[in-house]
C-alpha cells in the first residue's frame, strides 16, 4: 500500500467550464476516493418566488442556465400549466419541440468541444465550435437571443417562427449534418482521440441505476432511460427512440451525444414538416394558480425535475429544481474510483457538468 | 481505428478564408428579431407604470408628473416582458447590445416640452370639465333639497 495524500481539485482549473471542487484521495497516483463540495456560485434563484409573481419567474427560471435555457423555461411553464389546467395550442407545442431541440444540439456540440479541449485537441475544439455558432445564429434569428430564448410564457410562447425562417432552419440543418459528418470521423474513429476515451471512467448499468444516474451519462451505460418519451411538447407525436450504448466508458458518452445531435436534427425535420398552421400562439390564463405539479424534462444534461406549489396568489409558495448535473453527481464520484489522475480533468467533463443549475 | 483522421480537414482549412470577421473594422449585422436592448418612444408613454410592475429585475422607473422613464440598464436583462406588457406598445426590444461604460448609472429619458404642455393642458381642461360637472351636480342637489322642502 502506497502513501495516501488529498489533492484539492477546482474549484478554478482549467479544463473545467464552471465551479466544483474535489477532494481527490489519491494513492499512488490512483484515485481511492473522491469527495465533492459544490455551493460556490448559489444564487437562490428558488427564493425569489417570494418577491417575483408566477408570470416574472418564467423569466427568471429560464436564466437558471444558460445552455438549457429554454428547457428550463418550458418545464416550469409547463408545471404552472399544468395546475391551472390550460391546454397549450399546437403550434406552441410544436415550436418548443423546435427551440428544445436546437438547445440540445448546442449543448452538445459545446459538450464535443470541450471534451476536444480536454483531451487536447484544440483544432477539433474549435471546429466543434464553429458548427455550434451556426446553431446559435437559428436560434437568434428565431427569438431574438442566442442563448436566452425569453419566449416562454405561461400558456404557450410570445414568438413565432416564420415560413422562411423554417426553410432556413432546414437549409443550416443539413449543412450541420454534413459537417458533423466529418466531425464524426475524428471523435469515433480516430487512433488519438480512442486512446484517450476508450475504457476511461467505466460506469456499469447496475451502477448508473442505482446511482440514479440521468440522461446520456445513463444512457451511455445501457438505462434506456428518456423523459421525451413522456410526451411532453409534441414529442409525443414525433417518432424517436433513445439512443444507448451498452459500454459505459467515456467513448461510449461521446458516441451518445454524438447520435443525439443528429437525432435532434431528425425531430427538428420532423417537426417543421408536422407544424400545425395555427395563428394563436398562447392560451391567455385568467386568476392565480393554485395546487401543485411535478414536472419532468429532459434537458441536454439528463431529467430536470420542477416542483412547482402555488396557493392562489400570485406568488408561488414553492418552486424546487432537482437539475440533472445533481443527480451525476454521485456516478461521477463512482466513476472517478480507481482512475488515473492524469484522467481526471477529462472524466470531470465527460458527464457535462453544469454546476450553475446545479446550485440554482 | 486509424491516425491522422482530421488532416485533410486541416489541411483544407489553411485554403478557407477565416469564418470569424474582423469586428470592429466589419460591423456585425443583427438578426431583425435580436433582443439587444430596450427603447422607447416616450412622447407615446403615458406613464402608466405597467413595465414597473412587470420588470423581473426591477430596472425601470417611471415619473408621470415629470414624464419622465428610467432604466438601469445594467440591471435590465432584456427579457422583454415589459415590451409585452406595455399598452401604448411604445417599448420595444431593439438590436444592438448594452456598450460597456465607465460607471454604472441609469438612462433617463424626458418627454419633449410641447408634449409635456399638451399634456398638462389636457389634464387642466379635464381637471376643469370635471369641476364644472361637480359643481353642476351640487346646484341640481340645491335645488332638488328646495323642491322638497317646499
Amino acid at each position: 500500500m502506497g502513501k495516501r495524500s488529498i489533492i484539492p481539485y477546482g474549484p478554478q482549473h482549467p479544463v473545467l467550464p464552471e465551479p466544483i471542487h474535489i477532494d481527490l484521495v489519491i494513492e499512488d497516483e490512483r484515485v481511492i476516493e473522491a469527495i465533492p463540495s459544490v455551493g460556490f456560485i448559489h444564487r437562490g434563484l428558488e427564493s425569489l418566488v417570494d418577491k417575483r409573481d408566477f408570470n416574472q419567474m418564467a423569466y427568471v427560471a429560464e436564466r437558471t442556465c444558460g445552455i438549457c435555457s429554454f428547457q428550463h423555461g418550458m418545464g416550469y411553464c409547463e408545471a404552472v400549466e399544468h395546475i391551472f389546467g390550460v391546454d397549450v395550442p399546437d403550434r406552441a407545442r410544436y415550436l418548443r419541440t423546435i427551440w428544445a431541440e436546437l438547445g440540445r444540439m448546442h449543448s452538445h456540440l459545446l459538450w464535443l468541444g470541450l471534451l476536444a479541449d480536454g483531451f487536447g485537441f484544440e483544432n477539433l475544439f474549435y471546429q466543434a465550435w464553429r458548427v455550434r455558432e451556426k446553431v446559435l445564429d437559428m436560434q437568434e434569428m428565431t427569438s431574438g437571443g442566442r442563448l436566452i430564448f425569453s419566449v416562454n410564457v405561461i400558456g404557450g410562447v410570445i414568438k413565432d417562427i416564420t415560413d422562411e425562417q423554417m426553410q432556413i432552419i432546414l437549409k443550416t440543418m443539413d449543412e450541420v449534418e454534413e459537417e458533423l459528418k466529418v466531425l464524426q470521423k475524428t471523435f469515433l474513429e480516430d487512433y488519438s482521440v480512442q486512446s484517450r476515451l476508450h475504457g476511461i471512467g467505466i460506469i456499469t448499468k447496475e451502477q448508473a441505476h442505482d446511482l440514479g444516474c440521468a440522461g446520456p451519462f445513463a444512457r451511455a451505460s445501457g438505462v434506456k432511460v428518456d423523459m421525451r418519451k413522456r410526451g411532453y411538447a409534441a414529442y409525443g407525436e414525433l417518432d424517436f427512440e433513445p439512443i444507448v450504448s451498452n459500454a459505459g466508458d467515456s467513448y461510449a458518452r461521446c458516441y451518445c451525444r454524438m447520435m443525439e445531435i443528429y437525432q435532434s436534427i431528425d425531430l427538428i425535420r420532423q417537426a417543421i414538416g408536422k407544424i400545425p398552421k395555427d395563428n394563436t400562439l398562447a392560451t391567455p390564463v385568467k386568476g392565480n394558480p393554485d395546487g401543485e405539479y411535478f414536472m419532468r424534462v429532459e434537458q441536454p444534461r439528463g431529467e430536470a425535475v420542477y416542483y412547482v406549489k402555488a396557493n392562489g396568489t400570485p406568488n408561488l409558495e414553492r418552486m424546487r429544481i432537482r437539475t440533472p448535473t445533481f443527480a451525476n453527481l454521485p456516478g461521477l464520484c463512482e466513476m472517478l474510483k480507481n482512475t488515473e489522475l492524469s484522467d481526471i480533468g477529462l472524466l470531470v467533463l465527460t458527464i457535462d457538468p453544469c454546476i450553475s443549475c446545479t446550485e440554482r | 481505428m486509424s491516425i491522422m483522421k482530421f488532416a485533410p480537414e486541416a489541411l483544407k482549412n489553411l485554403f478557407k478564408p477565416p469564418v470569424t470577421t474582423k469586428y470592429p473594422f466589419v460591423p456585425f449585422e443583427y438578426p431583425e428579431r435580436a433582443r439587444g436592448h430596450i427603447d422607447i418612444e416616450i412622447d407615446q408613454c403615458i406613464g402608466c407604470g405597467m413595465c414597473v410592475r412587470a420588470c423581473p429585475s426591477s430596472a425601470l422607473s417611471v415619473n408621470k408628473n415629470e414624464g419622465t422613464w428610467t432604466i438601469n440598464r445594467f440591471d435590465c436583462i432584456v427579457c422583454g416582458y415589459c415590451v409585452e406588457k406595455c399598452p401604448k406598445k411604445c417599448l420595444s426590444a431593439v438590436p444592438g447590445y448594452q456598450e460597456p461604460e465607465g460607471e454604472k448609472g441609469e438612462a433617463t429619458y424626458q418627454k419633449s416640452p410641447e408634449v409635456l404642455a399638451e399634456e398638462k393642458r389636457k389634464r387642466e381642461e379635464a381637471a376643469k370639465k370635471a369641476a364644472e360637472l361637480k359643481a353642476q351636480k351640487a346646484n341640481e342637489q340645491l335645488a332638488n333639497e328646495g323642491n322638497k322642502a317646499k
